[in-house]
């Protein structure tokens, strides 16, 4: 019987409400990212990168997207004869089935597909954040500390510490406490949503915590508590790099202007750590004479005719003449008009924006404009929010 | 379409590009931002539904099995059919011929169960519709069909291209082999519908009589006892047979009007999938007119140009009216007119690199 050392549980089933309009069709891990990607793309390239050729991606809110786009896994290179990429959604089996009830539920209800590669290892990841991690990294320093457990932190600033869920730990980095969002933060070491478990610890926990009438289910508010609880071997792991949850609509439009700086924080285009994406095959894209861009990512399939300053353009995205787009971010298919205005904006997929609109506010106060996922809806001058047609 | 194989031929191919084909064979040099010259003909095909598609290489052929792979871009990655790359089997030897070489895998046509094989040659840049082609040749009962197209190009300094009579209810009368034709004339664009038992049977029959040549010993000196017809092709079609007409018809591209129907109005052109970021645009990024693909890196100022594939342009440098083949770095303050840079070049700082009305080329991987 073959085995695997270690496979990846990603879960991509939330909804990803606080995205609001953005995840109106489709799960907040395939978002359009970064001009070209989609949030999922992170954890399976870094799962790629690291070794692991087994991952289970655990889906339940509007999946169509997301199946359709993982497919075989061809393009992270996760088609493969043992293991490879797998879509699983929540089942019927025997005695009925259910929804997913919360994270550990739906790796629950999965157990018999990791038990089929009996890893030794699981790595459980989720798919909201934008980051690059070699998770074998993380491994090795699991074996190193004979861990049972390991949960990869990050030092956040003290100011937003509390936002964030805490751990805190010994001089050794073991863990004594965890915290989710306190409003006295006694740490600034954050939970990055990447855990490592001993597959046999995690199983016996996540049957246990099944049959706990009490819990919610979840790997942050149940099973690592109790794993806490019960005086095993629980490690934070330091990561160091750009990690960034964008489960927001505000730190969705900062991770998109993160990647804009001179030396951005995280660098899309490394030869050694590239990210794959799916859907890939568009046209050069086509500068006209007209056109002034800077500071700016821009996809193929562009044709830009506009003033495009400090935003990310995605694939297919047509701007037109004496159009000026500034600090925002353009999803993909857009076909935007002539002496169109936008400021501080997303713009979700496939929209139509009509000359002479004008979307956001320069204001530095103003919230970020999101233009939601919808066809052949048009925006005009006059109110930006307004609909016709 | 069913029952039809795609042949691509690269065995009458020339070095037309100079350095840009001293390394890899014509049909395997870049074109149009982030292309190979195949893409076309491959995609031309896959519109086509030709599921089925042969390449016979005969040199150089390195960076074209490189670039097609398992035919996965272009969909042909097929239990059924798929890319089929039938290399020379004889290394030793000089290819006397096409013929031959199909001779020497007759066995891939034996096998097929398709009736009908459409021919290409690997480098011409245009969407050809072949549904309507192998439409056409099974409308009008044809033994063969030739596609021609009225010249428009560059004048040749070599006769290279071959010159068809054409009658008016569409026979061809006579083939002129290597010819520098006038413009207007039909210049046969090595393009062919034929069905698959008459080419196996003037593979074997040429074979036998030690004629190798496909144009000349099987569709010319047949034109008395079978049906040629031809077929018109008056869609965009540059002739590349020389490193101007190769420069100017990549800027071509630069005209929207252009681009728009050729890249965005019809049929997807694939390629090799590089999965490359975004082109990053820094703020004293200067870019007009210009075709740019993925994984560049541009702080400088680009005019008139056609920027592969993980171009780096740093500050202060200048491009205009050039071509940068892929991973091309060009260091601060340099300044490029009408040069095509092959790939992998580095230009280093504070230089100047300027071409004629024919561009100067920089070899692959050069340092300068």
């Amino acid at each position: 019987m073959k085995s695997k050392k270690w496979i990846a549980m990603l879960l991509a089933g939330g909804q990803g409400s606080r995205l609001g309009e953005l995840t109106t069709g489709l799960a907040k891990p395939a978002v359009p990212f970064g001009g070209k990607y989609r949030i999922i793309d992170f954890p399976l390239s870094n799962c790629t990168h690291s070794g692991i050729d087994t991952v289970g991606v655990l889906t339940q809110y509007q999946p169509l997207v997301l199946n359709h786009y993982v497919g075989n896994g061809r393009p992270w290179d996760l088609d493969r004869n043992f293991g490879g990429v797998s879509v699983l959604p929540p089942y019927q089996g025997k005695d009925g089935g259910e929804w997913y009830a919360g994270t550990a539920n739906a790796v629950y209800q999965n157990i018999q597909y990791i038990d089929h590669y009996d890893p030794e290892y699981v790595l459980v990841l989720s798919g909201d954040h934008i980051y690059k991690m070699d998770y074998s990294r993380m491994l090795k320093y699991h074996v190193e500390k004979k861990a049972q457990a390991t949960i990869a932190v990050i030092e956040v600033p003290w100011s937003e510490a509390s936002r964030f869920g805490l751990m805190n730990t010994d001089e050794e980095d073991k863990i004594s406490e965890f915290e989710e969002k306190p409003a006295k933060p006694k740490s600034n070491l954050a939970s990055m949503g990447v855990y490592l478990f001993d597959w046999k610890l995690l199983k016996q926990y996540l049957i246990e915590d099944e049959l706990d009438a009490f819990s919610t289910k979840d790997f942050g508010k149940d099973i690592i508590p109790k794993i806490l609880g019960d005086g095993k071997s629980l490690y934070a792991y330091r990561f160091e790099g750009y990690w960034k949850d964008v489960g927001t609509v505000e730190s969705l439009w900062g991770a998109h202007m993160d990647l804009l700086d001179d030396v951005p924080g995280f660098d899309l285009n490394d030869p050694h750590w590239k990210f794959y994406a799916g859907n890939a095959n568009h046209a050069p894209q086509y500068i006209s004479a007209e056109a002034n861009i800077t500071q700016s990512l821009v996809n193929e399939g562009c044709i830009v005719h506009g003033t495009i300053n400090h935003s990310i353009l995605s694939y297919n995205v047509h701007v037109g003449k004496n159009t000026i787009i500034k600090d925002s971010v353009i999803m993909p298919n857009v076909k935007i008009g002539n002496n169109v205005t936008i400021n501080n904006a997303i713009i979700a997929s496939d929209i139509c924006i009509e000359d002479y609109a004008e979307i956001g506010s320069t204001s530095p106060a103003a919230e970020i404009t999101v233009i939601g996922d919808a066809e052949n809806i048009s925006y005009v001058a006059t109110n930006e929010k307004s609909r016709i047609k | 379409m069913d029952n039809v194989i795609g042949v691509i031929n690269l065995v009458n191919e020339k070095q037309y590009l100079k350095e840009l084909t001293s390394h890899r064979c014509l049909s395997a040099v870049p074109f149009g931002g982030r292309y190979r010259l195949i893409d076309f003909t491959m995609s031309n095909f896959v519109h086509a539904d030709i599921t089925k598609v042969a390449v016979f290489t005969k040199e150089k052929y390195r960076s074209i099995m490189d670039h097609l792979g398992s035919g996965k871009e272009w969909d042909l990655d097929r239990r059924n059919g798929g890319l089929f790359i039938l290399p020379p089997t004889h290394p030793d030897e000089l290819i006397k011929g096409d013929l031959q070489q199909f001779h020497d895998h007759i066995e891939f046509f034996n096998r097929s169960p398709e009736d009908t094989v459409v021919i290409s040659p690997g480098h011409h840049v245009c969407k050809m519709d072949f549904q309507e082609i192998v439409d056409h040749h099974k409308d009008s009962c044809a033994d063969i069909t030739v596609v021609y197209k009225d010249f428009d190009g560059e004048s040749v300094d070599k006769p290279i291209y071959h010159k068809y009579s054409i009658q008016n209810d569409g026979r061809v009368k006579n083939i002129e082999l290597y010819t520098s034709p006038e413009q207007g004339d039909s210049v046969g664009l090595e393009t062919f519908v034929i069905k698959k038992d008459l080419l196996i049977e003037i593979i074997k029959t040429c074979c036998e009589n030690g004629e190798y040549d496909f144009l000349k010993d099987g569709v010319k000196a047949n034109l008395h006892h079978l049906k040629v017809n031809s077929y018109h092709y008056k869609g965009y079609f540059p002739f590349i047979h020389s490193i101007s007409s190769y420069y100017k018809s990549n800027m071509e591209f630069l005209n929207p009007e252009l681009a728009q129907t050729f890249f965005y109005d019809t049929w997807d052109i694939y390629t090799k999938i590089k999965h490359e970021a975004p082109v990053k645009y820094s703020i004293t990024s200067k870019v007009t007119n210009s075709l740019v693909a993925n994984g560049c890196d541009i702080e400088g100022t680009v005019e008139n140009s056609i920027i592969f594939r993980g171009v780096k342009i740093r500050k202060g440098a200048v491009v205009k009216n050039s071509i940068i083949m892929q991973k091309g770095e060009i260091h601060e303050g340099t300044y490029l007119e009408n040069v095509i840079t092959d790939k992998q070049v580095n230009i280093t700082s504070e230089q100047v690199v300027i071409g004629d009305s024919i561009p100067r080329i920089v070899k692959k991987a050069d340092v300068v």
